[in-house]
């Protein structure tokens, strides 16, 4: 067993844990962290992005002892003071879901792309970055959008970005 | 309209919590000592099992049970069943072999499931999977379509030849006549290719046995938890029905693949009660690329006769359609009644034949994806018409408008009796969004930088709302296709909506709440939708076939038309008038010509104190429920329009414009229909271009991941733009028809219609990749090469 201790959604964990397991088997097993889905086994649909010290990672990819000593968002750790993060807001007003089923891992995504990125993005930029995250459903139309508004409603709520 | 009713763009109530990463599905449930299930499957496309020892798994570590399909025989576990009875030309009855949930005697498809491994946790289950010793005797395996009823190799002992049923349908000599008189006939031999639905969110199943009730709890990803559990416990034999409790939370899209029972879910809910302990399993990504049913595949020779003014006289189409290695759920209906009916399109087409012939084949079962027959009937419909203007040399749009059925209802040749539709609007409509008249000056533009642009039409129709009992059953479906809906209302005013639909991403919740709101004139945030859950809803048919709206929409509204009947004559009572003079209307209940009235929230409290009027009057409370069944199919119809540009030295083909102009009559939520409508296209979009599942020779699947089965991204496709018209349905309430499907159903023939243009000739399949397009663009090039 290996023992890890790291920061998830601002609060302090520490676990034994069997050294293969996966940093999503941690969020989801360990924790309950459920929001964190598992779409495929080959790092291809991004269902399971979480934040890793501020940046987007596959958590199907990363091994619960690499995320040792850092800090982690998920989903669940994105809305702060009970309202919705914009980017989860910009999702439900332009109706950038369906199953809801990805969508974690597409808000995860989208974050990530605006603090690489900036606020201004435009359609092929969007649909480039968003190259590791499958959806179904949507045939991305409005997870394009929403992405494009969510960044911009990032830009214009800069204390929330900062709390992110 | 108001801002939550019917036709109001309202945001949804369940993405709160999706947003937020609060959904509950199937894998995010746990019961206290749950242990893991592990399938050990086939490595074989074909072998007969010589034996399986199952000693050392039995021994390591964390290993609770394996069992093998032996040991479901000798409790009696029946095989999986096929639902919808498909008769042959001769009147034979389809062959259908035997289906066990764990393999007896033989495999039959790489995935196949041969045993099963139940451990304290899923890492020990596949350790000791990997113990199990399985003597195969490895056999030659049949994969190709075309092949199947030609081989040596024979996949069940029912069927000889590999043929499940030589089905037809319409008029044969009829249509033999049609053609004799033709001025023109056009050919086309196409293949509608393999596809594996693969929504996001794996299958899953976590069985429970409570030993103090005898009670079963089954969590699965299920389309329909009611037809689950019929099928599980009258003919699987796993539970009995009352004792048998199934559970589809949220579902993480189903496109189809969740319909229907498979062994996995079977296996869970009785080994749970062997093991007495919870079971849960839950799919890999290739477990699912291996054993989920699988779309389309078919091989088809079509043919159209035209007469010297260009108008069609006749179709007659000889399909093979591949249903792999065993009759999954409703894969009989899929490739004949769900087909073979759409074949007139939205053309007035006197006389259709056509011949479906099913074959078995060593690959996995073949079942309903996203349109399910319609895709592939609209595919021959419209690579056949689209051909047959170029060989004619009329205008695509014009040669379909001369042919556009006008007058309605309108009976085909094939069964189907169209209600409405208005072609000639969506066409027009379509064109103009499109900006159809300056294609050429576009094309030109994209030869100046060398590159080949082309358009593709597809004017589809479909078949939803599925569908009558009546109708179906004479045709061969072993249920009813009606739906159900119970309204309850609270003493408070508040309401429940208990339907037998179920929502895996369409947004019910959302809008069967609109509905409810529109009706009842209360806030939308007073209704909540409850589905899923066989111990809440009494029964219902689920979500498939674009039905929820026509059908389970209808059942509610049905419901609430009773409510509101219960509600005047508590009114009546309260407010001491007749009945007949109580009106209802924008949430009140008044009496006509007075200004004395209760809201609907004081004749629901009313209803529940039963101060005001006798038990013998009257019964207290107020709940409602109701079944619908359809008087008709629905037929949503539309107009796509594709441009693409290609690059004839990559082969890279780029949708530059896609237009679609659907009718899907009344919409109740124009946001939820725009966003069915993208979903569709895209994986429309993703059969003509990206993907297709590939068996080698040896029954092999090479595109078993995503790394090798090309799923679309948000880089392959464009937005698209979206415009609707309007005929209201007469066939049902609500005048809804449906949207679940258009996309998928109308992308593929305007896609590849759009290629074929822009190369010059037709001889390009699906899924057209770069390198199918490049080298189809080198074989346009080689004339002028020559020249």
């Amino acid at each position: 067993m290996a023992t890890v201790s790291l920061t998830v959604n601002g609060q302090s964990v520490t676990a034994d844990v069997d050294p293969r397991t996966l940093l999503v088997q941690f969020l989801r097993d360990n924790l309950r962290l459920t929001g964190t889905h598992v779409g495929c086994d080959t790092s291809q649909c991004g269902a399971c992005v979480v934040h890793l010290n501020g940046e987007a990672v596959k958590s199907c990819t990363t091994l619960a002892v690499q995320a040792d000593a850092g800090v982690v968002t998920t989903i669940e750790g994105l809305a702060q003071g009970g309202e919705l993060h914009p980017m989860q807001a910009a999702f439900r007003e332009h109706h950038g879901l369906q199953c809801g089923y990805c969508t974690p891992g597409m808000i995860m995504s989208a974050v990530d792309i605006v603090n690489r990125k900036g606020p201004d993005l435009d359609e092929q930029t969007i649909r480039a970055e968003l190259e590791g995250n499958l959806c179904r459903c949507t045939g991305y139309h409005n997870i394009v959008k929403a992405v494009a508004a969510g960044a911009q409603a990032m830009a214009e709520a800069p204390l929330q970005q900062a709390a992110e | 309209m108001t801002a939550t009713g019917i036709g109001a763009p309202v945001r949804r109530k369940e993405d709160q919590r999706f947003v937020t990463g609060q959904g509950r599905y199937v894998d995010d449930f746990n019961r206290p000592g749950q242990a893991y299930a592990y399938f050990l499957r086939s490595p074989h496309a074909h072998a007969a099992i010589r034996s399986i020892d199952v000693g050392a798994a039995q021994t390591m570590p964390g290993a609770l049970a394996v069992f093998t399909g032996d040991d479901l025989a000798a409790d009696k576990i029946g095989g999986l069943i096929c639902g919808w009875m498909i008769h042959s030309k001769d009147g034979t009855p389809m062959k259908a072999g035997p289906h066990p949930a764990l393999a007896q005697g033989k495999v039959r498809y790489v995935g196949d499931h041969v045993a099963v491994v139940i451990a304290e946790t899923l890492a020990q289950a596949k350790d000791a999977a990997e113990a199990i010793v399985v003597d195969y005797d490895v056999l030659p395996a049949v994969v190709d379509t075309a092949e199947a009823a030609k081989s040596s190799v024979q996949v069940h002992d029912v069927s000889p030849d590999n043929t499940v049923f030589n089905w037809h349908l319409g008029d044969k000599d009829a249509t033999e006549a049609a053609f004799a008189k033709a001025k023109h006939v056009t050919k086309i031999d196409l293949v509608n290719n393999r596809l594996v639905p693969n929504p996001i969110e794996p299958r899953a199943a976590l069985g429970e046995y409570d030993f103090g009730t005898d009670n079963y709890t089954l969590y699965t990803t299920s389309q329909n938890p009611h037809v689950a559990r019929l099928v599980l416990s009258a003919f699987i034999g796993v539970a009995p029905e009352h004792k048998l409790r199934v559970i589809a939370p949220d579902v993480g899209g189903g496109f189809g693949s969740k319909i229907f029972i498979y062994a996995e879910e079977t296996v869970c809910v009785w080994a749970a009660k062997k093991v007495k302990r919870p079971v849960k399993w839950t799919s890999d990504r290739t477990e699912a690329f291996l054993a989920d049913a699988h779309g389309r595949d078919h091989v088809t020779h079509a043919e159209m006769a035209t007469d010297e003014n260009g108008k069609i006289l006749g179709l007659r189409v000889h399909t093979t359609a591949n249903l792999g290695a065993y009759l999954s759920t409703f894969s009989s209906s899929v490739p004949t009644y769900l087909y073979a009916p759409l074949l007139s399109g939205q053309y007035d087409i006197p006389a259709i034949y056509c011949e479906v012939d099913g074959v078995y084949t060593n690959t996995a079962p073949v079942d309903a994806y996203r349109g399910a027959g319609r895709p592939e009937a609209t595919f021959v419909v419209e690579r056949l018409v689209e051909k047959t203007a170029r060989e004619l040399k009329q205008d695509p749009a014009e040669f379909r408008r001369k042919n556009y059925i006008t007058q309605f209802p309108h009976q085909t040749p094939v069964i189907m009796a169209y209600d409405t539709g208005d072609y000639a609007a969506s066409l027009d409509k379509a064109l103009e969004l499109a900006d159809y008249r300056n294609f050429q000056a576009r094309k030109q533009e994209s030869a100046r930088r060398g590159k080949l642009r082309g358009l593709g039409f597809s004017s589809y129709i479909e078949a939803c709302g599925i569908a009558p009992s009546q109708a179906v059953g004479s045709l061969g479906a072993g249920v009813g296709l009606w739906e159900s809906a119970e309204v309850r209302v609270n003493p408070t005013g508040s309401v429940e909506v208990l339907t037998g639909s179920h929502s895996h991403g369409q947004g019910h919740e959302t809008t069967f709440a609109q509905l409810v709101s529109d009706r009842l004139g209360i806030p939308i945030d007073q209704v909540s939708i409850v589905h899923g859950d066989t111990d809440k809803v009494q029964f219902g048919m689920g979500t498939y076939g674009s039905r929820s709206g026509a059908v389970g929409m209808s059942a509610i509204a049905k419901a609430i038309d009773k409510v509101i009947a219960k509600g005047r004559k508590v009114a009546a009572h309260v407010l001491e008038a007749s009945e007949g003079d109580i009106e209802f209307k924008d949430g009140r209940f008044g009496v006509a010509g007075t200004d004395r009235s209760l809201a609907f929230g004081e004749v629901a409290l009313q209803a529940y104190i039963a101060h005001k009027f006798s038990g013998q009057d009257l019964e207290p409370g107020l709940k409602e429920g109701a079944f619908y069944d359809p008087t008709n199919f629905t037929f949503p119809a539309g107009v796509h329009i594709c441009e693409v540009e290609i690059d004839p030295d990559t082969g890279v083909t780029t949708i530059e414009r896609w237009t679609a102009v659907d009718d899907f009559g009344v919409i109740i939520n124009p946001m939820i229909v725009e966003g069915q409508v993208h979903g569709g296209i895209a994986q429309g979009v993703g059969q003509a271009l990206l993907e297709g599942a590939v068996y080698d020779r040896s029954g092999q699947l090479v595109t078993a991941s995503f790394n090798d089965y090309c799923m679309p991204r948000a880089n392959d496709l464009p937005s698209f733009q979206v415009g609707m018209t309007v005929t209201p349905c007469p066939s049902n309430p609500l005048g809804i028809k449906g949207c679940g499907e258009a996309g998928a159903i109308a992308a593929p023939p305007a896609v590849i219609n759009a290629i074929t243009d822009a190369l010059g000739h037709e001889d390009i399949a699906m899924p057209a990749t770069p390198q199918a397009v490049w080298r189809a663009a080198q074989k346009a090039r080689m004339p002028m090469a020559a020249e």
